[in-house]
């Protein structure tokens, strides 16, 4: 799946990366603790969170996070934007809920970025 | 659907308040931020999350949700579990992170 | 056996700079990549960089973390000007958590950071004076964990 198909399944808005949508997506990470996304979720998937901080954006590019969706038609502050674009990591915000923003990407097919925990380093 | 049919068909662990399962699930909730929770679920939802400390029972008892699933094996805290005992606040463990778990939630509960 | 670093590096972190919290751990990032180093490592070492500035930023006046680079580790040294730990082990215990709301908000503050930096590192020493600061020191070996047990351990 790409990322425009992402954008379609949750009717989101981009707000940064409009240019990087036909970028591949297979796997996707839901949280809203960053720490809980540094220990566990892997590169090249989607971050799917209610923060909109640049903390967001900082874990992204520490982890290689392909797009972050954020939910519940949350909007990013304007630093936030700013640091997405310098780090080029796209930003989808969708009005789906976190539950309903999962529920139906992994219909469509995208699994969880890692199987269960212990052992995933 | 059940609390019950869930713990059986997603093979979750019932680590609290096992005789309070019987409850209807209406939906549901993922959120890592108590205030977002309090904000925002509404009752019946079940409530995936990796907060493990003793106010996601009084969360989940206000909202009357119907019980709360942590996630990536994460345990109760000693605290949380005694409480949730008391409230009759089913807690219920996967070793799924959330995106996994509320994918087969999601599909048992909206098919 | 202490062998002299081929890259080392100090960077100031501003206690209290919410907003450029992740800033040196982003630079870090870059050299490392830009050094060569695998992708694997280059992950692990940002992750505790990362969790350490964060630490920094939250609890501290100020503090510096060094990046040293050797051709079989990269470690990081963390300063800190702040409260310094009063009982480590009990700092250690994952979901333990001193953290202002402020800290909350912004996803941090679930008492993990010091768990995720043990989870990414291979050794790592706390030492914490009360009313002082902390130093924390990680090393991440440059060859994958667990494949080579019986290669010398490099002392920090």
């Amino acid at each position: 799946m790409t990322l425009k198909e992402v954008q379609d399944i949750l009717e989101a808005e981009v707000l940064v990366g409009r240019d990087q949508l036909q970028k591949p997506v297979r796997t996707a990470f839901a949280a809203d603790l960053m720490s809980d996304v540094l220990a566990f979720a892997k590169p090249d998937s989607l971050l799917l969170t209610g923060l909109t901080n640049p903390q967001v954006v900082r874990t992204a590019d520490i982890l290689d996070i392909t797009a972050i969706i954020l939910v519940r038609g949350k909007k990013p502050s304007e630093e936030t934007v700013k640091l997405a674009e310098e780090l080029k990591i796209p930003i989808l915000s969708t009005r789906y809920i976190l539950f309903e923003t999962s529920g139906r990407l992994h219909a469509k097919g995208i699994t969880g970025c890692i199987e269960k925990v212990g052992g995933e380093m | 659907m059940q609390l019950e049919t869930l713990v059986r068909e997603l093979k979750l662990k019932v680590s609290c308040a096992e005789g309070s399962i019987k409850r209807d699930v209406k939906g549901g909730y993922v959120g890592d931020l108590l205030s977002d929770v309090m904000a925002n679920s509404k009752e019946g939802d079940i409530w995936i999350t990796r907060q493990v400390h003793q106010n996601i029972v009084a969360v989940a008892s206000l909202k009357d949700l119907a019980g709360i699933v942590l996630i990536q094996g994460s345990e109760p805290a000693h605290d949380t579990a005694a409480k949730a005992d008391a409230e009759g606040i089913p807690i219920l463990v996967t070793d799924l992170p959330a995106f996994e778990i509320v994918g087969q939630i999601y599909k048992l509960i909206k098919p | 056996m202490r062998e002299s670093p081929k890259f080392e590096k100090s960077f100031d972190v501003e206690g209290g700079s919410f907003q450029n919290a992740g800033n040196v751990s982003g630079q870090i990032k870059n050299i490392l990549k830009d050094l060569g180093v695998s992708t694997d490592i280059v992950r692990r070492v940002a992750i505790i960089c990362y969790e350490s500035e964060i630490n920094i930023v939250s609890y501290a006046k100020k503090g510096t973390i060094t990046l040293a680079v050797t051709d079989n580790a990269v470690k990081i040294e963390t300063k800190d000007e702040g409260p310094g730990i009063p009982d480590i082990d009990l700092a250690m215990k994952e979901g333990y958590s001193t953290a202002t709301a402020a800290v909350r908000e912004m996803g941090f503050g679930a008492g993990m950071g010091l768990a995720n930096m043990k989870k990414y590192s291979d050794h790592l020493i706390i030492t914490s004076e009360v009313g002082v600061g902390t130093c924390v020191k990680m090393m991440v070996m440059n060859f994958p964990k667990l494949l080579h047990p019986d290669l010398p351990v490099v002392t920090l």
